[in-house]
């Protein structure tokens, strides 16, 4: 219990004890320990950004979805129009196509009746003259009147 | 365990006796010497410029023990996923930390790291009072004889340095010391001196105020004086007592095996109870502190 030289002994120690602890210990520590906050909270945001990312994404997708949808309708109208002016055209082409095979044909048919028309009269001309000849035998002489009966076949 | 020849009171006596080395004074046989003390007069009779080589050698110690394992974990620590060491550590700064931030109002970076010191070293000194009261006196004993060829009886050690009021004043004038130096730097000396002379009586008449100041001043001295001597007192108080039940206790394992079992069962319910002491009286070493810091680093006038 006597006060001696002890006391200034244990001073001195617990001040470099306390002065090791500020220099040496506490600082670390304590900066580690802050950092962990930090990294904590800064985790935190992190996770909650992406929360958020996630939900615009989705939103954006849904969007894109929606527009992608309404393109295809839009080009699946398009080219039903199309198909249909197609067969539009399609049918006015064949229709033209028609009447023109409708109108030489008919002018074939023509021209057939007409050559049927000719051969019939140049039949019926010799006929005729056939007919003549056995009426007037003798009495007709083909080549004296080649001239009269040509004018006759071509008033027929 | 009172040794061959011991009388109780004697077991007791030197158990409460420091290894005292000083110079012996005029009027011993061995005056103007440099050497052990080798009983509690000589002890007494070197005054002050003797020193107590057991609470020298066990404060350090246990002060390097805790400052080693905490470097040792300062420095590889890391803000990952810290592991047992570091947790450990952890736990501890941030318990002092947060009575720090709950105590100390100032801006001193030097408070919390002292509040750590206090409170582990308090604590590892505190602790050697759960070691058996005989297992290191007899250790040193041994080593004493046989090393140093001592008398057996010249070998005094006192192992819980807290039971020294050295080593607790020697942590509360430093402690004291920081109050004053704060106190001069934050408040100046004029602040310094009006709140040691103008509390807790003032007066708006001058003549009055005048003869409050030295009624103000023996009132607030006192209290400031009261500061570090409850912080040094009420440790070593608290040890010294413990040490104490412990070596009565120790008394008893020489009174035969009925009385030394129950001494057994004595010891052990009073060291589970000293558990809590010990730890309690270095957090409030610690929690003081920071208390009588806050004060220091108070400006205002609220009181």
């Amino acid at each position: 219990m006597n006060i001696n030289l002890t006391l200034i002994g244990q001073s001195i120690t617990f001040a470099l004890f306390v002065w090791f602890c500020y220099a040496f210990i506490w600082p670390p520590l304590v900066n580690a320990l802050e950092k962990r906050k930090k990294q904590i909270a800064d985790g935190l945001a992190a996770a909650e950004r992406g929360q958020h990312e996630q939900e615009l994404a989705e939103k954006r997708a849904a969007e894109q979805l929606k527009d992608a949808k309404g393109q295809a309708a839009d080009i699946i109208a398009q080219a039903q129009k199309r198909a249909t002016e197609i067969v539009d055209e399609a049918k006015d082409d064949a229709r033209t196509e028609a009447e023109r095979i409708k109108a030489g044909a008919n002018a074939e048919i023509e021209q057939e009746v007409n050559r049927a028309r000719e051969h019939l009269r140049k039949e019926v001309v010799t006929l005729a003259i056939a007919g003549a000849e056995k009426v007037l035998k003798r009495e007709v002489d083909a080549n004296a009147h080649a001239g009269a009966l040509n004018d006759m076949a071509a008033q027929l | 365990m009172a040794g061959e020849g011991q009388t109780s009171s004697e077991y007791i006596k030197h158990h409460l006796q420091n290894l005292t080395f000083g110079k012996f004074p005029e009027g011993h046989e061995r005056a103007g010497e440099w050497g052990l003390a080798h009983n509690s007069m000589e002890a007494k009779d070197m005054g002050f410029w003797a020193i107590h080589l057991d609470t020298m050698f066990w404060s350090i110690i246990l002060g390097v023990l805790f400052l080693y394992l905490f470097r040792k974990v300062a420095k590889n620590a890391t803000s990952d996923v810290p592991g047992g060491g570091q947790n450990f550590v952890e736990w501890i700064v941030e318990f002092v930390d947060g009575t720090v931030k709950g105590a100390f109002s100032g801006r001193n970076a030097m408070v919390a790291p002292m509040a750590l010191t206090i409170f582990i070293w308090v604590f590892l000194i505190n602790f050697m009072d759960l070691i058996p009261v005989d297992w290191l006196p007899q250790l040193a004993t041994l080593i004493g004889v046989h090393v140093f060829g001592m008398d057996p009886h010249h070998v005094y050690f006192r192992v819980v340095p807290s039971t020294d009021p050295n080593a607790t004043f020697g942590m509360a004038l430093p402690v004291f010391a920081l109050m004053i130096f704060y106190s001069f730097k934050i408040k100046g000396p004029i602040g310094f001196a009006s709140e040691l002379t103008l509390h807790p009586f003032s007066s708006e008449n001058k003549l009055v105020q005048l003869l409050f100041i030295p009624i103000n001043f023996l009132l607030e001295f006192v209290a400031l004086l009261a500061k570090p001597l409850s912080l040094s007192l009420r440790l070593y108080g608290n040890m010294f007592a413990g040490e104490m039940i412990f070596i009565l206790i120790a008394l008893m394992y020489s009174g035969g095996l009925v009385l030394g079992i129950f001494g057994g069962v004595l010891q052990m319910g009073w060291a589970i109870f000293h558990i809590l002491i010990i730890t309690l009286q270095a957090y409030i070493f610690m929690t003081l502190t920071i208390v009588y810091m806050d004060l220091a680093h108070q400006t205002g006038d609220e009181h």
